[in-house]
């Protein structure tokens, strides 16, 4: 149906196919090796003892690669000694790379903000009249006034006047928002310009703390706190590593006691402890992190803090708004029913001709349909002479046409049945019962009369109603697959509702909703344990926006919806929820999947290290050497310059997150344990035989 | 009848009898740990010890008396060997030393029943009797009551209260041991077990000369011994004696009073959590991996190389010919794969990779199906650890019975998974490294170093059972092993009861498509993985230069 207006198509990757006018962003594409080098110098800062502490694996890392320069320096001859040195310092740039890569695609969305935020001047009322002060020198409560030209100083509500704002320095939207006082959308930012007209302000957030500084932070990643989940996996990557320097460090007896005291050099241990602790992961487990922050913000979506990302992968039942979200926000007309003795085509027609004079969203609609479904030729007003054309009034409550004699009118029931009897024509028996039909389906019947020779007469009924938007249904299913209830909350009377449910396949729905009803639904869910999302943009919103657990405010929304719930929708598009949801079990995914990866890579691993350190103390450990490997050096180094490079090669993928399907978990898991754990055990055998085979070309080692 | 096949058949006969038992046994106990109703020789248990049986408990409480129950039982059971010379009914024979009472005490209070003495030739009735059979059915019921405190913390919502420890401890073995075991004894006495208090007799041998034997209630400690998976043998040649195993019948049923209860306790936890295929899962992780250990175990024996072998139509040293190849793998994978520690066989003349099996078998922490209790919530420790890793790669942060697995109880795991390697790989480094303890190593090279890697790993995860070759009655073994099982056996329950607690208090998560199954194929699938994985690599250098490299060389 063409009557749908398109929605934006589910998953659409960054922003590279959503052209935006000033703020300039930066792409959130794939990686160049141009951010590589940026990044570098953050890398090499990042080296700070104090700074790597926070991941202790990579900590590890870093304190081995310090032992092994200084026994290289003590052996400077020892080529083997120096090379193991080199990549194990490899290894901790690697790590702090992957984390400034990731940190400088959003440093430079920080650097587009602060470009807008130049220092403003606010003019503020006294009780006399106004002064001008500095921005931040304003306090919560102050009010200011802003004129066509002027930056908003500061975050605000607007108390008197309505004015035009250009927001594309928070939103990147170019096309200018209307902001009034009272209402759902006196909220203005800091930092947005006023185009037009004059307006008041009142100050609601402190000068540094306002929307901008405060999404300056997040983009940066200054206030990024590690989240729950974030922590419990450093724990057990952490406690594994210990595991493994218990296991390396207790071979060094065991290897005295077994007569390869030579062959386990403090260089060899520290190269096999680096190559077995889980230093895939803990590379790029910030990376990763930061990394979903910023899918969020590339959809236009700022999150409060990383817990809210988290939270939105274990949603269980998501609260969306009918209008706008579920269905477009007008009705249409979804079928034309004839009563009997009278065609469809007939009545179209009528419905199309009677439909030319009413310009509402409704009458259009009817025009349209008439085009889709019976291929009339959509008329214009000027085509017929002598016409009289009849617009809709909310009096009439009809509209119609008077040409050649005949007079066509399309109204509300009551209207148009009035109408026919003043003519002293009559209405068909079942036209009352269609239209009832038609009401109780949660639909909206017009009627369509004709007056003519063969006299007045009802010739069937428009049915209109609420229009699902295109491609719901199968987004709900989608969600259903990845055990997500959706309900849809509406001001409709249930039975509307219900039928509007049944078409777009929610789970469940709320009707005639209140506020009230909203948080009692939502502390209902939380009681069985389930996790809510919502959106919302009224301040009466805003209390059940806090309780949610993820809470979306819409940008147009008031300050304080926006200051209840965890997440922003700079777009203010209800449907992305479902985005947000999706992003955030991303995350979880990526995470999980890298972990896996990087354990079972060490199996492979194994296989080259303990037989170059044995196989000269036990001969039959020679065998174990499955990969045939040149030499023990080569081994050796081949597992610690896969164990390093791997990082840089899934540096995009951490970036990027791995590809999520919305599928039940059982497929999910079935996927990722194939790709990320058989994947993990057998791409290091290939690899590292592989960087072994051009060690071995090298001139030296050979 | 090939001896293969009667390998193939006596392990049918075992799942079989297994499976049999699996059901009524299972539910057996979920009612014994659900009732409320309390047996009168209970009440006067309770009295007596002055315990409130109906009083929750909140985790640290319910640790407290674990703790001061197996403490005052490290004690008295010290001093009664301390104290045997003094002692009536006790053969004559001396007080223990010191370090060995040590050992010994701390051995059988910490379920591992690890012996640095030969039983005939050191302990009387009393002890034994008294003292040492009384700890196998109470260390084996603490084992189950943790067990089951951890399963009422996935089962339970909303409240820290994990149950009450005495009432679940004198259940345990008031219901559940003591029957089995009266049953049990009587079986193994018509197999031909001995049950006496007779004294010792002089017997003359085939070959001339005399040796002496001593009479006992044998199969009445017998079949505690491996019901509770135990394994103190009354005599020094364990399940090998044909006064404790007389013969192939006795042998098999000996493996299923080993297996019986560890694997019905699944059944238990399906129960208590709600759903019985939650169980199966759990289950089915352990019986592969039983079934793949003692596949692997025959394989190995059986395959014939080297003349010797070719004779004996398989590794024959060091097994009894009653048993044969057969008899003897099923019983060594079985006491290896739970904390048994009962031996029917020279685990030290198993083949390299034979003898490997024995010991990977502990070193996976005895969880497939583990010690009674132990085995389970080892189990359920390293379902947490799998969980956690799947949970994230379904993109949600993982829950597991409908209890999430955050920082705290990630936390209480991983220390959980950290205590057993650090025992067994420090101790074995440091006995290595000081100049006296390798003297008591029989061989050198790899096999030597297995000997010492197989003790403190059977005493460190309290399986009990011994190489064989290594002398462990000295004073520094005595002493670190005697450590390594007490901080083997107690710090990994204090981190279980401590993540009992904290799952017990968690609201339950409503289980959606969107839920990792845990029930399913897929997910035991990916435990085993994960176990093999986190155990494999942590001891894989140590097997490299013991048992593998010994394989290998074969």
């Amino acid at each position: 149906m063409s009557t749908t207006s398109p929605v934006r198509p589910p998953r659409t990757e960054g922003p590279a196919d959503r052209p935006r006018a000033g703020a300039g962003r930066n792409g959130g594409g794939l990686l160049d090796p141009e951010q590589f080098l940026a990044a570098l110098p953050d890398a090499f800062r990042k080296l700070d003892p104090r700074v790597m502490i926070t991941s202790p694996v990579m900590f590890v890392v870093l304190v081995g690669s310090v032992v092994t320069t200084g026994l290289a320096a003590a052996h400077p001859t020892d080529w083997f000694g120096w090379a193991i040195t080199a990549w194990l310092w490899a290894t901790t740039l690697f790590a702090n790379l992957a984390e400034a890569v990731a940190e400088g695609r959003g440093k430079a969305q920080a650097d587009s903000l602060r470009r807008t935020r130049t220092d403003t001047v606010a003019r503020r009322l006294t009780g006399t009249g106004e002064e001008r002060v500095p921005g931040t020198e304003l306090a919560v409560g102050d009010r200011v006034v802003c004129e066509a030209g002027d930056v908003i100083p500061g975050d605000g509500d607007v108390v008197e006047g309505v004015a035009s704002v250009d927001e594309s320095a928070v939103t990147g939207e170019s096309a200018p928002v209307i902001r009034e006082s009272g209402g759902d959308r006196c909220a203005v930012t800091g930092g947005t310009k006023v185009l037009s007209d004059r307006i008041v302000v009142r100050v609601t957030a402190k000068p540094g703390e306002t929307f901008i500084d405060r999404m300056i932070g997040l983009v940066e990643g200054a206030a990024r706190q590690k989240t729950p989940n974030e922590v419990a996996l450093n724990i057990l990557l952490a406690s594994l590593t210990i595991v493994f320097l218990l296991a390396v460090v207790t071979l060094k007896p065991f290897a005295i006691y077994a007569g390869a005291d030579a062959q386990t050099s403090l260089v060899v241990l520290t190269a096999l402890l680096v190559c077995l602790i889980p230093t895939t992961i803990g590379a790029l487990l910030s990376a990763i992190g930061i990394a979903g922050m910023d899918r969020l913000v590339q959809r236009n979506v700022l999150a409060m803090s990383g817990r809210a990302v988290e939270a939105a992968g274990d949603v269980s039942t998501l609260l969306l708004d009918k209008t706008g979200t579920i269905t477009l926000g007008d009705r249409q007309a979804a079928e034309f029913v004839p009563v009997r003795g009278t065609t469809a085509a007939a009545l179209a027609g009528a419905a199309q001709l009677s439909s030319l004079a009413d310009e509402t969203p409704e009458g259009r609609s009817v025009v349209v349909l008439a085009k889709e479904k019976y291929g009339l030729r959509e008329r214009r007003q000027g085509e017929l002479s002598g016409a009289e054309w009849i617009g809709f009034t909310a009096q009439t409550r009809m509209s119609g046409v008077d040409v050649d004699g005949r007079e066509v009118r399309k109204g509300a029931t009551g209207s148009v049945v009035a109408w026919v009897r003043e003519r002293g024509g009559t209405v068909a028996e079942d036209a009352q019962a269609l239209a009832d039909r038609i009401s109780q389906a949660g639909g909206t019947p017009l009627l369509v009369a004709v007056h003519d020779a063969e006299g007045a007469r009802v010739l069937g009924v428009v049915h209109l109603k609420d229009v699902v938007k295109e491609g719901m249904r199968e987004r709900f299913a989608e969600l259903r697959r990845m055990g997500i209830r959706t309900v849809m909350i509406t001001g409709d009377n249930p039975l509307t509702a219900k039928a509007i449910a049944e078409e777009a396949g929610v789970d469940d729905f709320l009707a005639e909703a209140t506020p009230e009803d909203k948080m009692a639904l939502i502390k209902r869910e939380q009681a069985g344990g389930k996790l809510v999302a919502m959106t919302g943009d009224g301040t009466n919103d805003a209390p059940a926006l806090a309780q949610a657990d993820v809470g979306v405010a819409m940008n147009t929304g008031t300050s304080a919806a926006k200051e209840a719930g965890n997440m922003v929708d700079l777009d203010s598009d209800p449907t992305k929820l479902i985005e947000i949801v999706e992003i955030g079990k991303q995350l979880l995914i990526t995470r999980g999947a890298l972990t896996t990866f990087s354990l079972a890579n060490d199996v492979a691993k194994y296989f080259a290290i303990i037989p170059a350190m044995f196989a000269v103390a036990h001969p039959s450990l020679d065998r174990l050497n499955i990969m045939g490997l040149h030499s023990p050096e080569t081994a050796i180094l081949s597992a610690v310059i896969f164990n390093a490079l791997i990082i840089v090669a899934l540096v995009p993928l951490a970036l990027k997150g791995v590809r999520h399907r919305p599928s039940s978990a059982d497929a999910l898991l079935r996927r990722n344990l194939a790709v990320y754990g058989l994947g993990g055990l057998v791409a290091p055998f290939a690899g590292i035989k592989l960087i072994d085979l051009l060690l071995s070309l090298v001139p030296g080692i050979g | 009848m090939s001896p293969v096949l009667a390998g193939v058949l006596q392990l049918l006969a075992l799942v079989a009898t297994l499976g049999l038992s699996y059901r009524p046994l299972g539910d057996h106990m979920a009612r014994v740990y659900s009732s409320e109703r309390h047996l009168r020789p209970e009440k006067w248990i309770y009295r007596a010890i002055g315990a409130r049986p109906d009083t929750g408990m909140r985790w640290p409480a319910y640790l407290r008396g674990v703790l001061a129950f197996s403490a005052v039982s490290v004690l008295f059971l010290y001093l009664l060997q301390r104290a045997q010379g003094s002692l009536p009914g006790s053969l004559g024979f001396v007080s223990i030393d010191p370090d060995q009472a040590f050992n010994t005490a701390a051995s059988f209070v910490a379920n591992t029943n690890w012996q640095s003495y030969a039983g005939e030739q050191a302990m009387g009735h009393v002890v034994q009797t008294g003292g040492l059979a009384v700890q196998n059915f109470v260390s084996a019921a603490v084992g189950m009551a943790v067990a089951v405190a951890l399963v009422r913390g996935f089962a339970r919502t909303r409240t820290g209260e994990l149950g009450n420890f005495w009432a679940d401890l004198v259940r345990g073995v008031v219901r559940i041991l003591l029957p089995i075991s009266v049953i049990g004894a009587l079986v193994l006495v018509a197999c031909g077990a001995i049950q006496n208090f007779s004294g010792i007799h002089e017997v003359g041998q085939f070959t001339g000369g005399t040796q002496q034997w001593n009479g006992g209630a044998v199969a009445s400690q017998e079949v505690i011994k491996e019901l509770g998976t135990n394994g103190g043998g009354y005599f020094n040649a364990n399940s090998a004696h044909p006064f404790e195993n007389p013969n192939g019948l006795s042998n098999l049923f000996e493996i299923y009073l080993i297996l019986v209860i560890p694997f019905a306790l699944t059944r238990t936890f399906g129960r208590m959590v709600g759903s019985l295929r939650q169980g199966y899962a759990i289950l089915g992780t352990m019986a592969v991996i039983w079934l793949g250990f003692t596949a692997l175990m025959m394989w190995t024996e059986f395959a014939h190389k080297g003349t010797a072998f070719e004779l004996a139509g398989g590794a024959m040293e060091g097994k009894e010919t009653r048993f044969g190849i057969a008899g003897s793998s099923l019983f060594a994978v079985a006491t290896t794969l739970t904390s048994t520690g009962a031996v029917n066989s020279f685990h030290s003349s198993y083949t390299g990779f034979g003898g490997g099996l024995t010991l990977l078998g502990m070193q996976l922490g005895e969880i497939a199906p583990g010690g009674v209790g132990s085995g389970l919530y080892g189990m359920l420790v390293m379902a947490v650890i799998a969980v956690f890793l799947a949970g994230l790669m379904v993109g949600r942060t993982p829950e597991y019975l409908g209890k999430k697995i955050g920082t705290r109880e990630i936390k209480l795991a991983a220390c959980y998974l950290l205590v057993t390697p650090a025992l067994v790989l420090g101790f074995t480094a440091v006995a290595l490294a000081l100049p006296t303890p390798p003297h008591s190593m029989t061989n050198s090279g790899a096999h030597g170093f297995s000997e010492i890697l197989y003790a403190y790993t059977s005493g460190a995860n309290n399986n009990g059972s011994a190489f064989a070759g290594l002398n462990a009655d000295t004073p520094w073994f005595n002493a670190t092993i005697g450590l390594a099982m007490l901080l083997g056996r107690f710090l990994p329950m204090v981190f279980v009861l401590a993540l009992a607690g904290a799952l017990a208090e968690q609201r339950p998560v409503p289980v959606t498509a969107g839920t990792l199954r845990t029930e399913k194929p897929l997910f035991a699938g990916l435990l085993v993985g994960t176990i093999g994985i986190v155990t494999g690599l942590t001891y894989f250098p140590a097997l490299a230069l013991g048992p593998l490299a010994e394989g290998l060389a074969a």
